[in-house]
């Protein structure tokens, strides 16, 4: 069995696997899985309106796969993508309100001020772990949390006078599209899912076609030998941390500009920066991988929303099921050696 | 309002606070010393705080004023059960510590909310009719001035952390037992050539902080809560991590610092009943453990290092 093969064929045992323990788990409590499914299906894909939600939902997982995959790729591990989504979401919030500009100005610098917004806080945690050889992971988890504080503070104390909400952004910062709902039976679709395509392509291209994804690869592979071959080792991080930073504050205004148009408090994470974590692992880290993976995520997620009304199922189902992938996933040393021995029998 | 009376305000409330954390704290120590990385405290948290309210809310009748103590107990066994997936994953499959940290926590959040639909057909579940309450120490109570501001209106379970996390480092640091398990940590092959099972040692460490975290999360349900839902534990196992790094992987480094960020935790609470804290916003206090536990890892407050082997996987014969 080809090195190729064994790649794509892991993550399909692995999401097999979370679907056979997520059916287990529904007959074990007494629910219907074929129901569940079905419900599940019509839910994500069964009309336009469910369609146009699932591509909406699958913009902001690409984005945060993207971020978290790109981080990987480097051999870092941003967990902050969270954290870094939400701050993007307050900065392109933030300018939409400010300012009165016209859309081809205005739409652009929110978007941007996201990806400023998300590049900073990705890039503190960066410079710790140049600088001073700090873990990534606790830093950023660190800094997820001062982003769900500082959101919640500037939200009621700046942005508004006390509110628990901003007010809509204007329609020159909007990324909704009319058009693009009628055809939709008035989903909340918006332009943020070719922005996401567009960014899958740019991080292949930087990866795989560029010098600088060459140097970016050559430091996740191995920090030594890339620091002998004379590339900068702590440059390549920060910057890694930022461009991750930068995919995770795009997600965030797609759900600023694009799905909700306000920011509103939080007593919680949103998930996506965690689903993101998922998406990246399920898609192997690549780009095309992450873009099937949020399809996935996506339509899961939305589609379960459809399960306790049609099928009488908690959508919960749905987090367990993505839970138990990223365990097997994760786990993936088990699936490689069980690939391996049929691989070796079939050769005999 | 009078020093005295804030103190006796503050003091209490910071200990309330602190005690989830500590026990969990204490968790993460022993995992990580043992080399595995535990960032599934918050899910361990989750899956005892659930599991000791469904236990309250189904016995109460049954056990009467001792439910909360044997739910915390069933809360513990259920965190010890849950965390043996991570040390499943994390030890024997090779998986990334921190990959299986995360699957532990969306896990339990799933499977936690989930049953809590299954069982009750709603979102949350009912408030406990018996819960930790407060209660005076006796005989230390009576000592003036201390007995006011710490053993008055005070709650068992804070003295209960407290007490084991004296425990904790009497046992990392006094017995064989915990040379043992930072010896693993630390060199696992060194260990290993003196005849110490490492992956019998990292798979206690690990669930040690599955019993900790579970109790962490009973506690925090039972003590501060009073039901379970979406809501309940949200972001105290990550503070706890942070309590344990801010510690520098030491017991009572651990408890001291889980005491600290209880106390930023009360103040962004309570404050507002308290003169001089009126003008500072909460969001300070709020954010005051994280951006600490970054400075600490920073070398800025003393430099916090974690087990050389935290997070390596020991595979034998490897060198």
């Amino acid at each position: 069995m080809s090195k190729r093969l064994k790649n794509i064929l892991t993550p399909i045992i692995a999401l097999l696997l979370g679907i056979i323990v997520g059916t287990i788990i529904m007959i074990v409590t007494g629910y219907n899985p074929l129901d569940a499914y079905a419900a599940l299906w019509e839910g994500a894909l069964g009309n336009p309106y469910y369609l146009g939600e699932t591509i909406r939902q699958i913009t902001p997982y690409i984005l945060a796969g993207l971020a978290v995959a790109f981080a990987f790729r480097v051999g870092l591990f941003n967990i902050g993508v969270e954290g870094q989504f939400l701050v993007g979401w307050l900065a392109s919030v933030w300018v939409g309100l400010a300012f009165h500009l016209p859309k081809f100005i205005h739409l652009p610098l929110a978007i941007i001020s996201a990806m400023v917004a998300g590049a900073l806080w990705a890039f503190i945690p960066g410079l710790l772990k140049a600088r001073f050889r700090v873990h990534e992971v606790i830093v950023t988890i660190m800094m997820n949390y001062i982003a769900l504080y500082v959101c919640n503070y500037v939200i009621q104390n700046v942005l508004t006078n006390g509110k628990e909400r901003t007010g809509n952004v204007p329609d020159s910062a909007s990324l909704a599209s009319p058009w693009l709902q009628s055809l939709t039976q008035n989903s909340r679709l918006h332009w943020g899912i070719v922005i996401a395509i567009i960014c899958c392509f740019i991080m292949w291209f930087l990866l795989e076609k560029t010098t600088r994804g060459f140097e970016l690869r050559a430091v996740g592979f191995n920090q030594d030998a890339a620091h002998y071959a004379g590339m900068s080792v702590n440059k390549n991080i920060i910057l890694s941390m930022v461009i991750s930073g930068i995919f995770a504050g795009l997600a965030g205004a797609m759900e600023g500009l694009g799905t909700f148009g306000y920011i509103a408090m939080k007593s919680s994470f949103t998930g996506v920066g965690f689903n993101g974590i998922a998406v990246a692992l399920l898609g192997g880290n690549t780009a095309l991988g992450v873009f099937f993976a949020a399809c996935l995520f996506g339509a899961l997620e939305v589609g379960a929303l459809n399960m306790p009304l049609a099928a009488g199922v908690p959508n919960e189902l749905v987090d367990i099921i993505i839970a138990l992938i990223v365990f097997f996933v994760a786990a993936s040393y088990i699936i490689r050696v069980f690939l391996e021995r049929i691989s070796k029998k079939e050769a005999k | 309002m009078s020093f005295m009376q804030i103190l006796m305000i503050i003091v209490p409330s910071t200990l309330l606070w602190a005690a989830p954390l500590v026990f969990t704290a204490l968790g993460g120590v022993f995992s990580e010393r043992s080399g595995v990385i535990n960032i599934g405290l918050e899910g361990l948290m989750w899956v005892g705080a659930f599991t000791s309210i469904v236990f309250n809310l189904t016995f109460v009748h049954v056990f009467g004023n001792a439910t909360p103590w044997i739910a915390l107990l069933v809360a513990m066994l259920a965190g010890a059960v849950f965390s043996l997936l991570h040390a499943v994953a994390a030890i024997t499959f090779r998986a990334d510590h921190t990959v299986s940290g995360v699957a532990i926590n969306l896990l339990a959040t799933g499977l936690t909310l989930f049953l809590v639909k299954f069982i009750y057909n709603k979102g949350e579940t009912d408030i406990i009719q018996k819960g930790f309450n407060k209660i005076d120490i006796p005989v230390l109570k009576d000592i003036p001035i201390i007995g006011k501001i710490f053993f008055q209106n005070t709650y068992w379970v804070s003295f209960l952390a407290i007490i084991v996390a004296i425990i904790a480092w009497y046992i990392i640091y006094k017995t064989p037992f915990g040379l043992r398990l930072r010896s693993v940590g630390e060199h696992p092959m060194a260990a290993d050539t003196m005849g110490i099972n490492v992956t019998k040692m990292r798979y206690i460490g690990v669930i040690l902080s599955g019993a900790l975290g579970g109790i962490g999360g009973g506690v925090y349900a039972e003590a501060i809560s009073s039901n379970f839902s979406h809501a309940t534990i949200s972001g105290q196992g990550f503070m706890a991590l942070a309590a344990m790094i801010f510690g520098k992987w030491h017991p009572l480094g651990a408890m001291g610092a889980a005491i600290f960020f209880g106390f930023a935790q009360s103040l962004s609470i309570i404050g507002s009943s308290l003169p001089f804290l009126k003008s500072i916003p909460s969001v300070y206090l709020l954010i005051a453990p994280y951006v600490l536990t970054i400075l600490a890892l920073a070398g800025f407050i003393g430099r916090a290092e974690a087990p050389k082997a935290d997070g390596v996987h020991y595979i034998k014969g490897s060198r």
